[in-house]
């Protein structure tokens, strides 16, 4: 497995190098389940990296141990050299340095557009309110729903609930974003207007790992694709390499079936 | 009929003491049920015990007991001279906090996890995510319990006319051991409950209005 790994980042380094996120050999288990398997990963700073794979083979569970919205049996998770502490203010701290986008959106549904993209500054960052509301205002002009400020999140389409959840996590500057599956709960002719908003993202630069079955995104957007199935990372290759010619047979496996479909 | 017109005073003062211990106790009873259903739900596991205990203690406890506890062993062990007001809205106030806390609790599980995860991967501390996030969204469905919390307590609270403390029940007491016609005053004392009762689920229905069109 070393050997498969290693190869995709000496072949295509990451832009900038230095390492942001780092998984060192994690374990995690629901009950018996064992949903993380030795789990090594290191994404470094202003790379995107894909994670792909079959349903319930640990994608969601890796993302969300990230920014430890669950914890770990074994195993060392740091993010930009400082390892994970346990719950409580330097957790909390922590975690606004990095950005969380959900499947289901979890916008608050009792504030504002507005309101949702303000708090995390004014409440975490301590941003004084008008500083706040500016930024706030900018970043949901950049993803495209500046317009709809004052409407509540249940007013708004999917697609729109999405790009504004994404101007809440950036509006902390995070260091890194992790999104998982961002467009698996839209309907189809909304995934692009949030895919774009991505797009634009790792342009300018952003850390980001995406949980995905959007191979368009993957092959335009990452440096690095992670295909992990049964709670392993089995195969992490360069877009090109991994779609065009992947090496295990569970990715040639799970390729043939998405990409015949 | 009489009786009321006679003894207006006794009967208005009765009604400002019940109306004052039980919304002392009922503002004791939400304060502490907040933040016991805090506990209940916080990550640190003593918190969680903590909660579980005090919950499974004062709401399986006969209130006349706590009443007795805190009128004959709270002022011999802790605070000496406490007047009887202050005992009887200890004993009703921590009483009703049980039940005000699983209220509370029940109301926070309504609220869909995905809005917790999103607030703490902002950075926001589990106190800053129960206060801004979670207990708002979960007041709408806290109301109606409550409502009927607060009613239960408000008959509770002629207990404390036993313990001498000035209510509507000690004033019935009072003029039924005068000789008085009990059927007249216990006629007037209920209907004075029921002012208080039919004002405490008013108020909440307003409430429940409120909250309705907030979004
Ligand atoms: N909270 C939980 N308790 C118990 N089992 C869980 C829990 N969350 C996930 N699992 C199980 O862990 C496994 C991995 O789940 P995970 O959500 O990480 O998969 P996934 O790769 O994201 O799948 P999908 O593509 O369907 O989202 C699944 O078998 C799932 O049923
Ligand atoms: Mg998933």
């Amino acid at each position: 497995m070393s050997e498969v790994s290693g190869t995709g980042s000496t072949e295509a380094p990451a832009p900038a190098g230095d390492q942001l996120v780092v998984l060192d050999n994690v374990n995690k288990h629901f009950g018996a389940l064992h949903v993380l398997q030795d789990i090594d990963l290191t994404i470094h700073r202003g790379e995107v990296v894909v994670v792909i794979g079959p349903s319930g083979s640990g994608k969601s569970t890796l993302c969300r141990t990230i920014n430890r919205l669950e914890t770990i049996d074994s195993g060392a998770i740091s993010i930009d050299g400082k390892p994970l502490p346990q719950e409580g203010r330097e957790l909390a701290r922590l975690r606004a340095d990095v950005g969380m986008v959900f499947q289901s959106f979890n916008l608050f549904a009792h504030k504002t557009v507005l309101e949702n993209v303000v708090l995390g500054q004014t409440k975490v960052r301590r941003t004084d309110k008008a500083a706040a509301e500016k930024k706030a205002r900018a970043l949901l002009d950049r993803v495209g729903v500046g317009t709809q400020a004052d409407k509540y999140p249940a007013q708004l389409s999917g697609g729109q609930q999405q790009r504004v959840a994404i101007a809440r996590a950036l509006a902390m500057d995070p260091k890194v974003m992790l999104f998982d599956e961002p467009t698996s709960a839209l309907d189809p002719e909304m995934i692009n207007e949030v895919l774009e908003v991505m797009q634009q993202l790792a342009r300018d630069g952003m850390t980001m790992v995406v949980v995905t079955h959007e191979m368009g995104f993957a092959r335009s957007a990452a440096n690095r694709v992670v295909f992990m199935a049964d709670g392993r990372i089995v195969e992490e290759a360069e877009p090109n390499q991994f779609f065009n010619n992947p090496r295990s047979d569970r990715a040639k496996d799970f390729l043939s079936k998405i990409l015949h479909h | 009929m009489n009786v009321l017109l006679d003894h207006f005073p006794e009967f208005r003062d009765g009604f400002l003491g019940t109306l004052a211990i039980t919304a002392a106790s009922a503002l004791l009873a939400l304060v502490l049920g907040i933040l016991i259903a805090g506990f209940r739900v916080s990550p640190i596991p003593p918190l969680r015990v903590f909660g579980t205990a005090w919950v499974t203690v004062l709401r399986n406890t006969p209130l006349t007991l706590l009443f007795l506890v805190a009128f004959f062993v709270v002022p011999q062990v802790l605070i000496p001279g406490t007047s009887p007001f202050v005992l009887a809205t200890l004993a009703l106030g921590f009483y009703t906090s049980s039940f005000v806390c699983e209220a509370v609790r029940s109301g926070i599980s309504t609220v869909p996890i995905g809005q917790a995860e999103a607030a703490r991967s902002l950075g926001m501390t589990f106190s800053q995510t129960l206060r801004m996030i979670v207990l708002p969204q979960a007041t709408r469905t806290v109301l109606p319990p409550l409502s009927s919390i607060f009613i239960a307590l408000t008959k509770n609270s002629a207990i404390a006319g036993a313990f001498s403390v000035a209510e509507l029940f000690s004033v019935s007491k009072l003029l039924s051991d005068k000789g008085f016609a009990i059927g007249w005053i216990f006629l007037w004392i209920a209907l004075a409950y029921l002012v208080i009762t039919f004002a405490i689920s008013g108020l909440f229905r307003v409430l429940e209005r409120r909250m309705g069109v907030a979004r």
